[in-house]
């Protein structure tokens, strides 16, 4: 069932669109930074601390009970949403940093000696770069980079030659700078043929189109709740229920155990062993809320949004700057995310969103935290617009329109 | 509510578009710092050489916006042939103009000098509205800093 997305009803659900900015409307080009909340996720949070309050998995009374249901009800949703074949497997985090930081640091503590080789792509965010080298400098393991073609694919070419003999394959499923959609089930079957985990980081990809974890087949998926409509504060780590079980706890203290004496202690089962602490109870149910508006919104309309949205991004750019403006990764909308890097002329992205900002245009420059991408790509910084539900062909315009005013005003 | 202006003024734009003292100077005898602004990625390489306590000469390498290529520009500019001692007045004088408090560093000269001259570093000014921006302007004052204790520190026997 295909249907289209109705924008300007989207629009209409997030308050934050009807802010003016330096005299004008705001025009926010930076989802895959954060994104917007809907009211519905406003809602939601507002609600369960308005009526539902309490800490989770202790009170034995009403809302006590009603907070657990609620945190427990926003997990399944989660699961349902990407495809989990259990809630359980849904481990909620403050956010991808963390779910990452819990695969390196837990699991491969437990798993990695000396000399073991984990594999990575040149596109990765640092999130899934410092815990693998911190675990360089704590056990001894060696990192291997999966190299990018100049037009911002993944090479394929020598993948298997790469990844044989390795421990740990972690890849981004879509990348945060280029856009560019990495063949997800590929690679993890080139990590299971090689006796290698695949740790997915879709902190880019399930806010923006169905994900079925499944269906991937990989054994840790890392994301991020901020930036698929919901709160900050929470993240998520799915990994199968085999892999969970025999991965030791991360944080520890309440919640994780199931008994504690003077002795030791034995850990609770998956995924409260993860979970330490009092959780971000209004943050899942926020992220619930953001799985219901999502849902309701149809991944499949979202992605069909997204890519006519950038093929139109593309051409526009392409049209009113010509060799002027370059935007590094595929070429081609259906190829990649709504998340365009571009550099345009000589000047530099500071000053370009510097300009932008005066007329509400909100596009983030700089690394956007993948340092070694950018040396890659031979540039110290780029400017990156990125697309998302509530955005249409007017706020491309604007974007169009902030370029052409930026090259007007350094008269370059 | 701040303008562009402010931010771009003319002399700023003319250091950015033809940078003063870009290039490189041998390792040794110079020394070579390499400063990161890590907010938007800009790297600046400062190689500079020192000889009697006063700096001998000065280049710039790395990328970065109009502001911290400018401010790096200005910078090279006016260090040349100053002491070190007039440097950390400079440098002092400099942060205090960016709102950055100044004080007990371990050069003694706690509060900046009002006699110092910042010449056209003061078009710079405009920086301080647009606080995001300061990190650029500091960026190569911070690494000349560095350069001169690396430097000092070889040339102390
Ligand atoms: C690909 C990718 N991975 C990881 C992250 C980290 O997300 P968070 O900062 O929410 O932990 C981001 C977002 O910045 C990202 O784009």
């Amino acid at each position: 069932m295909s249907h289209s997305l109705d924008v300007a009803a989207v629009k209409a659900d997030f308050p934050i669109l009807d802010r003016e900015v330096h005299g004008g409307r705001l025009i926010y080009l930076d989802s895959a930074n954060t994104s917007q909340k809907p009211r519905a996720v406003l809602a939601a949070m507002e609600h369960y601390y308005a009526n539902s309050n309490a800490n989770v998995h202790r009170g034995t009374y009403l809302i006590a009970e009603e907070a657990t249901n609620a945190l427990e009800e926003a997990r399944a949703k989660v699961a349902r949403f990407i495809g989990a074949p259990a809630s359980q497997e849904v481990v909620f985090t403050k956010n991808a940093t963390e779910s990452l930081n819990l695969v390196a640091k837990a699991w491969g503590r437990a798993n990695l000696r000396a000399g073991d080789v984990v594999v990575l792509t040149e596109l990765e965010h640092h999130a899934n770069i410092v815990p693998w080298h911190q675990l360089h400098d704590e056990l001894g393991i060696e990192l291997r980079w999966l190299p990018i073609t100049a037009d911002g694919h993944l090479d394929l070419t020598e993948v298997d030659r790469i990844i044989d003999g390795a421990k740990v394959v972690s890849f981004a499923a879509t990348s945060n700078v280029l856009g560019t959609m990495l063949p997800v089930r590929r690679l993890v079957d080139a990590a299971h043929q090689a006796g290698a985990i695949a740790v997915v980081d879709a902190s880019q990809h399930v806010p923006h189109a169905a994900t079925n974890v499944a269906a991937w087949g990989a054994d840790f998926v890392a994301f991020t709740g901020h930036k698929m409509l919901g709160p900050t504060g929470i993240g998520v780590l799915w990994g199968t229920s085999e892999i969970l079980e025999a991965t030791p706890p991360f944080l520890s203290g309440g919640e994780m155990i199931l008994n504690v004496t003077k002795e030791g202690f034995t850990t609770n089962d998956i995924p409260w062993k993860f979970e330490a602490g009092t959780p971000a109870i209004a943050e899942a149910i926020g992220l619930g809320a953001a799985v219901d508006y999502l849902e309701g919104l149809g991944m499949d309309a979202v992605r069909e949004h997204e890519v006519s949205l950038t093929g139109y991004a593309l051409r526009t750019l392409a049209e009113r700057f010509g060799e002027d403006l370059c935007v590094h990764g595929p070429a081609d909308a259906a190829e990649r995310g709504g998340v365009m890097s571009f550099t345009f002329k000589n000047l530099h992205p500071h000053d370009l969103t510097q300009v932008f900002d005066q007329h509400g245009v909100c596009v983030r420059a700089g690394h956007h935290c993948a340092k070694p991408l950018m040396r890659v790509l031979g540039v110290a910084a780029t400017a990156r617009a990125s697309l998302y539900v509530y955005n249409d062909e007017a706020d491309v315009d604007a974007l169009a329109d902030a370029i052409a005013a930026a090259a007007d005003f350094f008269s370059f | 509510m701040p303008g562009l202006e402010d931010l771009y003024r003319e002399i700023i734009l003319d250091h950015y578009r033809s940078p003063r003292n870009r290039g490189e100077l041998p390792v040794p005898p110079a020394t070579r710092v390499e400063g990161f602004n890590p907010l938007c990625g800009d790297e600046i390489v400062i190689f500079l050489s020192v000889a009697n306590g006063a700096v001998e000469d000065i280049r710039i390498g790395g990328q970065g916006c109009s502001i911290s290529q400018s401010s790096a520009s200005m910078m090279s500019a006016v260090v040349k042939d100053k002491t070190v001692a007039e440097v950390h007045r400079l440098t002092n004088a400099f942060k205090a103009m960016m709102s950055i408090h100044v004080g007990g560093d371990d050069h003694g000269d706690a509060l900046p000098d009002p006699d110092v001259k910042l010449g056209d570093l003061e078009a710079l000014q405009g920086v301080v509205k647009f606080p995001v921006r300061i990190k650029c302007a500091t960026l190569s004052w911070n690494t000349l800093a560095q350069a001169i204790d690396e430097a000092m520190a070889s040339e102390d026997p």
